[in-house]
């Protein structure tokens, strides 16, 4: 549930991070400068044009100048110290935004067409971003595929994640809550569709605590596989191209996919067995299924083997064609998709 | 000394003269197709350019009727009509900027008034002109191949039926990777139809400098010239130096696709941002061809239509030169998010606000031409002053963009599309109509109803401010650029921005009807409606094929006191004893 904004000017989004404010003083330096000099213009042209309207009867205008040394300095001079001003305000705002303060706590950030993977130091890969607030955080940017933009309006920061390169910016938090997490530069069919979320805790005690249960379901009371795969496909995208109720998507369902029979693109069929679905996961590319096309991005890497034996036990449970595990948690069933975020 | 006076017959109230003018010179589909007359080149370059123009306001009322709400609108499954989105934005995109924004005012009302603003018969090498034109259409035929290909298959059209590809996707700057990797096929003819493209526009670029240095007549020394003739210098420059960048960016990206070089692959050792270099180093000065002939029009129109010498000549001439050169040093404010570094970021920054300035200093010259005017408000005078509104604010919102730290906040959002639409719609398309309106009578011989042009503005300039002002807010608050989909609580903003471009829609055809109503039932037009003293208002309306039957000395071209209005006639005349004393002489207004 996103906070409600507590916005300084009617178009700026919530102040969360310790930039925020700077980036919001030069914003309004600039508003207020953009309003006098419009004002100025469009009032000096209508009073010219209602005052100076052509009228029969008026005479010869006395001549007036074409020219006027002192307006054209005054008019280049001043504008010209306003836009230094700005230049250097905006400037030294990057600059804060550019240098990461010493001790910071490592993020990695993953983007691929059309989702988000962020992976915490000891190992563990969310599907959100967690931070505890008033503590430097570092990110560090990179995409699978193409370029995507790592854009967080609340933080006011943004940048472009590049195939075969880290990019770098840093955040510390001013704010607890959840705050939308945008891709901002174009990538093809979804990039409308590739929000995710950044959680800010309120202590750094919370903060652990959330990446201890995340990074360990299996040491949760409640755990058992097939619950830990249902939730894993929700928080890691899986379906945004794949739904558990039957219908067709981006890639296909996952209801009843579990020992079916598969044709593929270049002809061959097979079963879909436990072998099927790791290298459908690992390796994407190698078969297709018949009527889907080829964009699904691999997760070797991203997904740890147990969390793969984990969504197996997910697509088992439910598959017409495997008789189920009794002990399954029926609550498994009711964490069936949702519809992909909106 | 000769001072060129009308043609006999060219001012007089009677029906079309059947004088032989430029239209009525020969006849024949080939006289027009194979003419090397640079009127008819222009009226050419207007047909395809206006076509191009409705093709891509179809596109842009589609993508924003999709906006309406955040689910599907043309379709009912989400991934089809995010598809169908992503074609259509880019389209609406590539064939705006290529095919009519870019050329237009050079293209059409350069190659139109040029000659004879220089009282010359003709550009320096007409059938330079000729092969222009032909590089234009023949760029167009590669669009309109991936277009129809495109709308075919969406309506049911096996795709083996359109060989070699068809709809664009990427975005009208083809960013790699997904350009050369993910991209539909119809990238390839697309970029082909670009490069094609380019030559018009570096063609161009050589007569028109070639013309501005050899073909000045008698009296016309550089600070002589109208300042539209400094804008389309400027202009040519740019065109010259830069267009051919986006060429070789064309062909390495094409090479990248077709045959795996990796320039731009990373995991062939290449780097993504480095096409992003090559391509708004033309992309940035190709927006200074657009808005330099446009603020070269708005010098002409304010001066005619207030009635009055432009204000600070020499500075507005200089603007426009300094504009053209640091133009090309400002591309990198494209770039602030892409991981360049801070050093780079602070240079592109500072120099981005310098070109900011000669901007300012054109726009407090045209307000104060319009002081102790005598201020028709016109249709191109109403263009005009909507320019002046449109450009001062959608120039200074260029301000939050060069500032390296609001940048960050806003780019790849809703803030920089209301941006550009400002300058490129707000401000180049007005300036685009006040040349239209302003040389309609010269082009064709009519007069335009101002009523209805008047109407058309007005409705124009408030179907674009509820369209695209809204935008900047959106953009601030966080709502990224090129979405197909949106979080709920943008619905609103959207649907105001979509009403508005409905507004838009219908104050454009009016405008359009206006003009088409002009050429069968307006009045003729006399040689000089509106009173203004450049040469090509010493001409008929329309001109005869070789413009000027001797070729006339230039006197000052903003002495509009040279014109006294007949009242019996009902029409400007050229006071002869003043102009004898004006011609060859120093301008009666010194400049220093």
């Amino acid at each position: 549930m996103l906070k409600l904004s507590r916005t300084i000017a009617f178009s700026l989004p919530e102040q969360a991070s310790t930039v925020a404010p700077d980036v919001d003083w030069l914003f309004h330096f600039i508003l207020w400068t953009t309003v006098f000099f419009c004002i100025l213009i469009f009032v000096l042209m209508l009073v010219f044009a209602i005052k100076y309207r052509h009228r029969p009867e008026r005479g010869d205008e006395s001549p007036s100048p074409g020219h006027n040394t002192a307006l054209e300095l005054t008019w280049t001079i001043v504008p010209t110290i306003i836009v230094l001003l700005i230049f250097f305000y905006g400037f030294r705002g990057y600059l804060d935004m550019s240098v990461v303060p010493p001790n910071s706590y490592d993020i990695q950030v993953k983007s691929w067409m059309w989702n988000w993977g962020f992976i915490y130091p000891n190992g563990h890969v969310d599907s959100e971003l967690h931070i505890p607030k008033d503590q430097p955080v570092r990110l560090v940017l990179t995409s699978d595929d193409v370029i995507h933009s790592f854009y967080v309006p609340a933080f006011r920061i943004q940048k472009f994640t590049v195939p075969g390169r880290y990019n770098r910016i840093w955040v510390q938090a001013t704010e607890a809550g959840e705050f939308p997490i945008y891709c901002a530069e174009y990538c093809g069919l979804n990039h409308s569709e590739m929000e995710a979320k950044v959680v800010v805790h309120e202590t750094r005690e919370e903060f652990d605590r959330w990446l201890e249960v995340a990074s360990n379901p299996e040491m949760q009371p409640d755990f058992h596989p097939v619950k830990a795969g249902a939730q894993l496909a929700q928080a890691r995208g899986c379906l945004q191209c794949h739904t558990t109720d039957g219908t067709a998507s981006t890639g296909p369902t996952w209801l009843n996919l579990f020992g079916s029979q598969r044709t593929f693109t270049d002809g061959t069929s097979a079963v879909a067995d436990e072998d099927y679905i790791r290298e459908s996961i690992f390796y994407p590319a190698r078969r297709i299924t018949q009527g889907y096309p080829n964009t699904m991005p691999s997760y070797l890497g991203v997904l740890r083997d147990r969390e793969v034996d984990w969504l197996i036990a997910y697509l088992k449970d439910i598959s017409e064609h495997h008789q189920g595990d009794p002990t399954a948690p029926a609550a498994a069933k009711a964490v069936q998709a949702q519809p992909p975020p909106q | 000394m000769a001072v060129y006076a009308p043609a006999p017959g060219a001012a007089t109230h009677e029906p079309h003269p059947r004088g032989d003018n430029y239209l009525t010179h020969s006849r024949g589909i080939m006289s027009w197709l194979f003419s090397l007359d640079h009127k008819r080149i222009g009226i050419m370059y207007m047909m395809g350019i206006l076509a191009s123009f409705f093709v891509g306001g179809v596109f842009a009322v589609l993508l924003r009727t999709e906006l309406l709400t955040p689910g599907p609108t043309f379709s009912s499954s989400r991934e089809a009509a995010w598809n169908f989105y992503n074609h259509t934005f880019t389209l609406h995109g590539a064939v705006m900027v290529f095919l009519f924004i870019i050329p237009a005012i050079p293209a059409i009302l350069g190659n139109f008034v040029l000659p004879i603003m220089l009282g010359a018969k003709d550009v320096a090498f007409p059938r330079l002109n000729l092969l222009s034109l032909w590089c234009w259409f023949g760029g167009a035929i590669f669009f309109s191949y991936v277009l129809l290909g495109g709308i075919l298959v969406a309506a049911g059209l096996d795709p083996k039926y359109v060989p070699g590809g068809f709809g664009l996707d990427t975005g009208w700057t083809f960013y790699t990777p997904y350009s050369t990797a993910r991209a539909t096929d119809g990238t390839i003819a697309a970029l082909l139809g670009v490069f094609v493209l380019g030559f018009s526009s570096i063609l161009t670029g050589v007569n028109f400098i070639a013309t501005i240095h050899m073909l000045r007549p008698r009296g016309m020394t550089w600070f002589r010239m109208p300042l539209f003739l400094w804008a389309l210098y400027g202009t040519a420059v740019i065109q010259l130096l830069a267009t051919p960048v986006l060429a070789i960016t064309g062909l390495l990206l094409l090479a990248e696709r077709l045959l795996g070089i990796g320039i731009f692959d990373p995991a062939l050792g290449g780097d993504p941002i480095l096409y992003q270099h090559f391509f708004w180093f033309y992309s940035h000065p190709a927006v200074y061809i657009m808005i330099l002939p446009a603020m070269g029009v708005i010098s002409e129109v304010i001066s005619a239509h207030s009635r009055k010498h432009i204000f600070g000549y020499n500075f507005i001439a200089y603007s426009s030169i300094a504009i053209a050169l640091l133009s090309f040093l400002v591309w990198g404010h494209h770039m602030f998010a892409s991981g360049q570094s801070p050093l780079a970021n602070a240079v592109f920054s500072l120099f981005t606000f310098s070109v900011a300035i000669p901007s300012a200093i054109k726009v407090f010259n045209w307000v104060s031409t319009m002081y102790k005017g005598d201020i028709r408000f016109t249709t191109p005078m109403i263009c005009a002053m909507s320019f002046l509104v449109l450009f001062t604010f959608g120039g200074l919102t260029g301000l939050f963009l060069g500032a390296l730290s609001n940048n960050i906040h806003v780019r790849g959002t809703y803030f920089i599309v209301a941006h550009f639409h400002y300058v490129m719609v707000g401000s180049v398309l007005f300036a685009f109509l006040a040349g239209m309106y302003h040389w309609w009578p010269k082009m064709f011989g009519r007069m335009t109803n101002i009523f209805w042009g008047n109407v058309g503005a007005i409705t124009l300039l408030i179907g674009f401010n509820l369209t695209f002002f809204i935008q900047f807010i959106a953009g601030s608050l966080g709502m990224p650029r090129r979405y197909a989909t949106y979080p709920e609580h943008f619905t609103i903003y959207h649907q105001i921005s979509t009403i508005g471009s409905y507004v838009m829609a219908a104050g454009l055809i009016l405008l359009f009807l206006n003009l088409l109503h002009s050429l069968l039932r307006g009045k003729a037009a006399p040689a000089n409606p509106w009173g203004a003293n450049t040469l090509d208002w010493h001409c008929a309306s329309p001109p005869p094929h070789d413009n000027f039957p001797v070729e006339p000395v230039a006197g000052d071209p903003y002495d509009m006191k040279a014109w006294k209005w007949d009242e019996p006639t009902q029409q400007w005349v050229l006071d002869e004893d003043r102009a004898k004393t004006v011609a060859g002489t120093e301008p009666t207004i010194h400049h220093h």
